[in-house]
């Protein structure tokens, strides 16, 4: 068998496992919150009498093992189970599936991290490959300056103040993103603009950083003092003998950053009022919706789980010692 | 002065209407501009206009909402669903006092244990069909009854029946007298909906019989109306669409209003609110309600069974303090009456409890002690500011030898875990509109909120007796006694009755915003207008 597919495969296979182990604990830690589901459901007035009925219509009177094995057996087959919001109060249905409710959110969230991605990665490549270009220089210090500013403040306040000078002094773009389905791409684009530059700012820092830090490591070895003593130009030096070479870490710390953009923008969605998939959980947890909790909360996995097996097969790929590790 | 301004200062007074003020304007020659300018400038709210989508910021709104009327759990529904869309059997006004709404009138029989709706004439629901008693009947049913889930189950637990009488009359008999019951049916979880086939209603088609009709909505996100061609209020409502956003974060909201992206947000920053005043395109609107911060106490529970004990601690807490440092001055204090002034049969108790550290020394003493120490649960899920209130209460209570020991407890799981299992805790009501209502849901002996477990037996045959007098005198004397009995021996401590703090835009007008619930009563698509 091919060993990029055999490694490939193994990895898969490792991330199932890992997968499983994580609905355990999220199963656990969602069981363990304080409070009685049904009465946050119902509200304080539920009488005893209705908060069983409610518990016995979503099945929350079986004991937590046998919870667990009828909302994982569901999972695999695609089925995540009707949010407690519409099962619960409402006699009678009109259900609402967790899949419905999730499905939309999930949607805006990528468009805002793919959006994002399509601007920070790109940039922060091009600011890393410069800075260590120009190491030590004045631009190489500026940039560093900038991005480490950015990332050293809390996200709320760079939003804030973006806001303050783009959407109230100097009302360039909206200051809420609250898209709809129907919002027109170029609309949807124009709504995103803040949370876009807000996020920029807040992930650029790490990726560039980590892209020069490899970049100026690897201008350090034997070859590349070959290329130079040959007369190659240092432009061409980084981006044909150095950059190929640092593709490895760099994917790791783009990976990590692509899961935070599609896990862990909560506060921007709440500032910007953007509906995001962290609203949607945050709402969830309060509410104690628990299938949907459950399912936020697997989607996050996933994503972590398949972003770094994205980056570690990228890294594998680019680097044939690693497929023969001793 | 001028004839006109003779006639202007009339108006301002409140001694002739804005009809006869015209006339009168027109009679000197004035152009109707200068008199419409005149009255704008008197402070009297122009006629309302038709026109105009209006866009308003809710600091509500969650995916799980559900647009059953049954939950209605905050104003992300109760606003667009039930203030815009539905309408409900009565209506309680700017001033408190309860009218018809899709009911045309409404009569009390056999001591108010029987109530007699006769629905309007031509009210039509948005898909055309005609309202009859059986909508009216289905709407109720859909609440009571031993499935139900619905949050004011308890609430109208004491209908015993309901009947239509023809087409558009519709009976209720009730277990016992409740003069107060057309209020009961104000209540935004009961709006009028349309009875399927079966008898049972039919609310998730969001066909009701309201002044904006349903175009979309997503749970969380927004709500969008348009106007209700047919309605049954000639000339209402003003707006032709209307679209509600939630947005919880507070600094966003502001943001919104002062862009330019809605017109109109509840609960502003109070911290920030004197800036936002400066602001030349914005309007504060601030009522006081019936909602109100507490700190009940268990009166079964050592030291609190103790009347003395109970008193020394309503003279040892410093409201005004409380209220100017924690609530910036956005309320009123309370006086340990439940009930907020703007309530029909409202009564302020005496002697009305201050800070009296000597007082609350002097009754330690004739309890038998010397000091006190006692533990006092806080956290902001009961209202926010509960933990600095309980702070500041624990500073003023010193100097009267008592020790308050502040906990603080987790915010989730509040309600479940602290609220009427701890013997002291923080609590807050959004309040009733009637004295009857206040009172039977948290003070009245058994009743399935009674936090402070006080059981007064005088009080109790008062709250029966009072139900069922129509006798307006005599039910203003039985409520006094009661609001008496509960300020002086009861083991609630009311800190302050807060207000409802509003920010719209000068585009925006409106009449007297009333206080029976935030927003207008939940009514602002129904009653303003764009000036």
């Amino acid at each position: 068998m091919n060993p990029v597919l055999r490694t490939v495969l193994q990895r898969l296979g490792l991330g199932a496992v890992t997968l499983l182990v994580v609905s355990v604990v999220i199963f656990s830690a969602v069981t363990m919150l304080p409070g009685n589901f049904a009465t946050a459901i119902l509200g304080q007035s539920a009488t005893p009498e209705t908060v069983a009925a409610f518990e016995r219509s979503v099945g929350l009177d079986r004991p937590p093992v046998e919870r667990y094995f009828k909302w994982i057996g569901g999972v695999i087959q695609g089925d995540f189970g009707t949010s407690f919001s519409s099962a619960g109060a409402l006699a009678g249905g009109h259900e609402r599936t967790v899949v419905s409710l999730v499905t939309p959110r999930l949607w805006n969230t990528l468009f805002l991290a793919g959006v994002t991605a399509a601007i920070a990665v790109p940039l922060s490549l091009i600011l890393g490959m410069l800075a260590a270009l120009y190491r030590n220089s004045l631009f190489d210090r500026l940039v560093n300056l900038v991005t480490l500013s950015s990332i050293s403040v809390p996200e709320f306040f760079v939003a804030y103040i973006l806001m303050l000078f783009l959407a109230i002094l100097y009302p360039v773009f909206y200051s809420l993103a609250n898209v709809s389905p129907d919002t027109p791409f170029l609309e949807r684009l124009a709504r995103v603009a803040l949370p876009v530059l807000t996020l920029i700012l807040v992930i650029v820092a790490h990726m560039m950083r980590m892209t020069r830090a490899a970049i100026i490591n690897i201008l350090a070895s034997p070859y590349i003092e070959t290329a130079r003593l040959k007369g190659v130009s240092p432009a061409r030096i980084i981006y044909k003998h150095a950059l190929p070479n640092a593709v490895a870490p760099i994917a790791t710390v783009v990976a990590i950053n692509l899961a935070f953009l599609i896990v862990g923008v909560v506060v921007v969605e709440v500032v910007f009022v953007y509906p995001g998939i962290g609203q949607l959980m945050v709402d969830s947890v309060s509410a104690r919706d628990i299938p949907v909790v459950q399912a936020c909360a697997l989607i996050f996995a996933v994503t972590y789980i398949g972003l770094n097996l994205l980056a570690d097969i990228v890294s594998i790929v680019t680097n044939p010692r690693l497929l023969h590790p001793r | 002065m001028t004839e006109l301004e003779y006639w202007t200062q009339q108006i301002k007074k409140g001694r002739i209407s804005r009809r006869e003020f015209m006339g009168r304007a027109a009679a000197l020659g004035v152009s109707t501009a200068l008199a419409t300018t005149l009255l704008s400038e008197a402070g009297v709210a122009a006629e309302p206009k038709r026109g105009g989508s209006f866009k308003g910021g809710l600091a509500h709104g969650a995916t799980t909402d559900t647009g059953d009327p049954a939950a209605y759990p905050d104003t992300a529904t109760q606003i667009p669903f039930g203030g815009a869309m539905s309408s409900y059997l009565t209506e309680v006004d700017a001033k408190g006092n309860v009218h018809g709404d899709a009911a045309e009138s409404f009569e009390p029989a056999d001591k108010a244990a029987k109530w007699v709706f006769k629905l309007r004439k031509g009210v039509t629901f948005h898909n055309g069909k005609e309202l009859t008693a059986d909508d009216v009947i289905a709407s109720y049913r859909h609440h009571m009854g031993k499935d139900s889930k619905s949050a004011v189950k308890s609430v109208l637990a004491p209908i015993k029946d309901i009947k239509a009488d023809g087409k558009s009359t519709v009976v209720f008999t009730l277990e016992g007298g409740n003069a107060d019951f057309p209020y009961l049916a104000s209540d935004y979880h009961i709006p009028i909906l349309p009875a399927n086939a079966d008898g049972t209603a039919d609310w998730k088609s969001n066909n009701r019989t309201g002044a904006y009709i349903f175009v979309s909505w997503e749970p969380g996100v927004r709500a969008k109306l348009k106007r209700n061609p047919n309605y049954y209020v000639s000339g209402a409502p003003y707006f032709d669409d209307v679209e509600f956003i939630s947005i919880s974060d507070v600094a966003a909201r502001v943001n919104a209003l002062t862009t330019g992206e809605v017109h109109w947000i509840m609960r502003p920053d109070l911290k920030t609110l004197d800036l936002l005043k400066k602001n030349k395109n914005i309007e504060i609107s601030e009522v006081t309600g019936y909602g109100h911060y507490t700190f009940p106490m268990d009166t079964t529970v050592a030291p609190f069974n103790n009347a003395d004990v109970r008193n020394a601690l309503k003279w040892a807490i410093n409201r005004e303090e409380i209220l100017k440092k924690v609530f910036l001055g956005h309320g009123i204090v309370g006086n340990d009456n439940p009930i907020a002034p703007s309530v029909k049969f409202a009564y302020d108790p005496k002697p009305k409890y201050t800070y009296d550290p000597e007082k609350a020394k002097a009754l330690l003493k004739k309890a038998g002690m010397a000091n006190l120490k006692v533990d006092l649960s806080v956290a902001d899920a009961a209202f926010n500011g509960a933990i600095d209130a309980g702070v500041l209460y624990q500073q003023s209570a010193k100097a009267a030898g008592i020790d308050i020991n502040i906990v603080r407890e987790p915010n989730d799981g509040y309600f479940d875990n602290v609220w009427l299992k701890k013997p002291w805790c923080a609590d807050y009501w959004s309040g009733r509109p009637t004295v009857d209502w206040m009172m039977s849901v948290v003070y009245a002996k058994g009743a399935a909120w009674n936090e402070t477990h006080w059981d007064n037996p005088k009080f109790n045959d008062l709250l029966v007796q009072a139900r069922s007098e129509t006798d307006e005198k005599k039910r203003a004397a039985t409520y006094q006694e009661m609001q008496q009995l509960v300020h002086d021996d009861c083991g609630q401590i009311v800190i302050i009755f807060n207000n409802y703090v509003e920010a719209l835009s000068k585009k925006v007008a409106h009449g007297q915003v009333a206080a029976n619930w935030e927003c207008d009563g939940l009514k602002i698509a129904k009653r303003w207008w764009f000036a």
